[in-house]
């Protein structure tokens, strides 16, 4: 089988760019390759059941516990609640999973390329069901090669009618995403109508992860994925990688050779050159060969060479999490060291707990309500018959809040100000009243008008305030009062 | 190096194994790489695509026009269907806007911001060229924003004044009321123009004013009263300003005044009813009202 050519240290000779070949991974079993179903299992079924997952916010408000809401523009996450002008949460998420990313490449290389990637769990679950109606490496590679047979015909439609069932899942699971799931499921599977968007959605994620999953596979991590290139340049030679122990493997020889070699107290490699850890490998990577831009750290190879080394009657690990530094270290007969503990995996971590810290602190003492004031700018200042001058003002209040709240609206800082809000009623005392809907925002025009005034006409600077009565919570904003 | 065509020499790269082109820079030498077959595929494909598009949709120009496309596809139709759709998912709140005693809409949050918003757009696209985009108005053209109100400030008035305009003889509602031509008509002599313009000025507490002439006064009781009132508070039915607040449409420096008194007339506003409809103008008076000098 040939192998990707991306090994920095091998032939000079060899071509650049690697000659396109298929990989046809052999199943193997082991202590990584249940990892892997683990994580893999979890992240499907948080993936595909997410979306039914309920979560009673009140009777004002969706109770489907994550949801984006694009048409009514809010999103709920579990007890959150985000405001469009919110989003900046979604920057901190960003922020913090990027440097999860580079957190988990000091520490381990690229484990989240091996187990979590949807690119890698799709691919996964795609040559699973493949392996099951194709059979494993080696008949594959023999009905590809052979003539189209009635039973190779049968089974190819039958794999990629699968792929294409658990395609269109994948994509209808995405779109439950952004609205009431169980409504949405009934819609869609009695063709109701203005469910257009829905089915394109549906169609796109349908493709893509039919193409991406089953046709590109490896081909996506080699050719498309930035994020090698920019581990490649963030890790450093204390994280764990894949790593071939050439001190112990070399010189591969067969098991007799090897035995031979042993029995006249020569030294031996362990290495049987079996081509286990390459037969495996679902991007066709040659860990022997060095660390590799290829290789996702799935460690189905250690799985593989694990089974081979119990066999031969040695011990386990010749492939293992490593790092480069000690394959060489072991080689001068110094001890091995692993210190995940180092100035950059402190400084993610802290980034990490600072930024998390930060917007969960925000998120606890965010305001329920938010106000807003615009100043009129055109005109910018009225005159009024009798010589008193008005500022309008529009304000919006949002009351983030699932339940209808009522606000007393006042200003401070223009002192003899007479104080309007059209269309909105004033109580028994006299005092400006507004009511916001549950979840809802409400706009209002204020005007304000000054008789007399200071001399110097200065812009008096204003404090517009809304107290909820029933709390006496409030909320202020600032503008100010112009003269013409 | 130059490149020598006719020569073959063509051979295979020994690290590629792949043939080369013959051609030759410096030494470097071009293999033979053929494009790939999904690239040529994609390529074709697209020539396909940019082909059927030019029949499928309008493309050529004709003498009387355009191709118009197998489906007789257009960018107005699109266009007008969007429009269509739009103005299918506004008909609820416009229903209930047509709907609404007018003076009942500004106590409902609801219908006030939906009444605001059409107001709005309606007032920029018909309304702004005279009174400008936020009503303030300008030398002739009145300021919404402000209490002044020469035909009425209250929801009926303002609705009326819109629906038929303002000295629009092609509608017999019009707001109608004209000021004499004073002085182009000779009913006043220049002195007595100027005299009665001090005295308005005066009275107004314009700060610049002269000490007026008695002469003044006689002549404002004898021809403006009439319509602006003894005290000068105007007369909404005529049209006729208010002269003594601090609010002046044309200006109240003397020559300013001295004009209007010579030339008499008044400003001319369209009648909107027909043009836009019921709701509409349902709509802009209660924006107009809610912009703050509504009464
Ligand atoms: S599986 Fe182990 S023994 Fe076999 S070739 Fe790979 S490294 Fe050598
Ligand atoms: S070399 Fe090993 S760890 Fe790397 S991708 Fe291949 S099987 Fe996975």
């Amino acid at each position: 089988m040939s192998t990707a050519e991306f090994a920095p240290d091998g032939d000079e000779h060899e071509p650049i760019v690697a000659p396109p070949h298929k990989v046809y991974p052999k199943k193997v079993l082991g202590e990584f390759r249940r990892i892997k179903w683990g994580i893999q299992l979890f992240t499907l079924t948080v993936y595909y059941l997410l979306p039914f997952v309920r979560w009673d916010r009140g009777p004002n408000e969706p109770s489907q516990a994550v949801l984006l809401d694009l048409q009514h523009r809010r999103f709920y996450f579990f007890f959150i609640e985000i405001w469009p002008q919110e989003v900046y949460y979604a920057t901190g998420l960003l922020i913090i999973a990027a440097l999860t990313l580079f957190l988990m490449n000091a520490v381990a290389g690229r484990i989240w390329c091996g187990y979590m990637c949807p690119q890698t769990v799709w691919t996964d679950l795609y040559i699973m069901t493949e392996r099951w109606i194709e059979g494993d490496a080696r008949d594959r590679i023999r009905k590809d090669a052979g003539p189209w047979t009635a039973q190779k015909i049968r089974e190819k439609l039958t794999k990629h009618f699968l792929w294409l069932l658990i395609a269109w899942w994948t994509g209808g699971a995405w779109v439950l995403y952004f609205a009431d799931a169980p409504t949405l499921v009934y819609k869609l599977a009695t063709f109701a109508p203005g469910c257009g968007e829905a089915y394109m959605w549906i169609g796109i994620f349908t493709f893509t992860t039919y193409v991406f999953a089953g046709v590109m596979r490896e081909g996506l991590c080699l050719h498309m994925c930035p994020w090698p290139r920019i581990q490649a340049s963030l890790t450093d030679e204390y994280a764990l990688n894949v790593t071939y122990r050439y001190d112990r493997g070399e010189p591969r020889q067969s098991v007799k050779q090897a035995a031979a070699l042993r029995a006249k107290g020569l030294p031996a490699g362990d290495c049987v050159d079996c081509g286990q850890c390459v037969a495996v490998c679902p991007t066709g990577v040659d860990i022997r060969k060095g660390a590799s831009l290829g290789c996702i750290q799935c460690g189905l190879c250690i799985d593989a060479c694990d089974g081979v080394m119990e066999k031969v009657g040695r011990p386990p690990r010749l492939i293992g999490y490593d790092t480069e530094m000690n394959v060489k270290r072991r080689a001068c007969g110094q001890p091995a060291i692993y210190k995940p503990i180092r100035a950059r995996t402190v400084l993610y971590a802290a980034l990490i707990a600072g930024i998390g810290g930060f917007m969960i602190f925000t998120l606890a003492t965010r305001a329920n309500l938010h106000l807003s004031v615009l100043h009129d700018r055109n005109p910018l200042t009225v005159k009024l018959s009798d010589g008193g001058v008005r500022n309008a003002y529009t304000i919006h209040v949002a009351n983030m809040n699932p339940e209808p709240r009522r606000f007393v609206l006042e200003v401070a800082g223009a002192a003899g100000a007479q104080m309007e809000a059209v269309g909105a009623p004033r109580d028994a005392e006299g005092r400006i009243v507004l009511d916001v809907g549950a979840d809802q925002t409400r706009e209002a025009r204020i005007l304000l008008t000054i008789h007399g005034g200071p001399a110097d006409r200065k812009p008096l600077p204003l404090e517009f305030s809304m107290r909820e009565i029933e709390t006496g919570r409030s909320v202020t904003a600032r503008d100010a009062f112009l003269w013409p | 190096m130059s490149i020598d065509r006719h020569e073959t020499n063509v051979r295979i790269d020994p690290l590629s194994g792949v043939s080369t082109t013959g051609h030759e820079w410096d030494g470097v030498e071009e293999l033979n790489t053929p494009l790939p077959r999904w690239w040529v595929w994609t390529f074709i494909a697209t020539v396909v695509w940019g082909v059927a598009y030019c029949f499928v949709y309008p493309a050529w120009p004709t003498a009387s026009g355009g191709s118009e496309g197998f489906f007789g596809w257009h960018s107005r139709a699109a266009v007008e269907q969007d429009v269509a759709a739009l103005q299918e998912t506004r008909a609820p709140i416009l229903q209930k806007i047509k709907n609404a005693p007018i003076d009942t809409i500004e106590k409902n949050p609801e219908l006030l911001a939906a009444a605001r918003t059409v107001g709005k757009v309606a007032f920029l696209n018909n309304c702004a060229p005279c009174h400008g985009a936020g009503a303030q108005g300008a030398k002739g053209y009145p300021n919404l924003n402000d209490d002044d109100w020469i035909w009425g400030g209250k929801l009926a008035d303002i609705q009326s004044t819109i629906e038929h305009g303002v000295r629009w003889d092609a509608d017999k509602d019009s707001r109608s009321g004209a000021m004499p031509a004073f002085g182009r008509d000779g009913i006043l002599t220049p002195q007595q123009i100027s005299d009665v313009a001090d005295w308005v000025r005066t009275m107004a507490d314009v700060p610049d004013a002269l000490a007026p002439e008695p002469a003044g006064e006689k002549v404002y009781n004898e021809n403006c009263a009439v319509c602006h009132g003894v005290e000068g508070q105007g007369n909404k039915a005529m049209g006729a300003p208010n002269l003594f607040d601090a609010i002046w449409l044309y200006g109240s420096d003397k020559p300013t005044i001295v004009k209007r008194i010579s030339q008499g007339g008044g400003g001319v506003m369209p009648a909107w009813k027909g043009r836009l409809d019921d709701t509409t103008i349902k709509a802009l008076t209660v924006y107009v009202h809610s912009l703050g000098g509504g009464q």
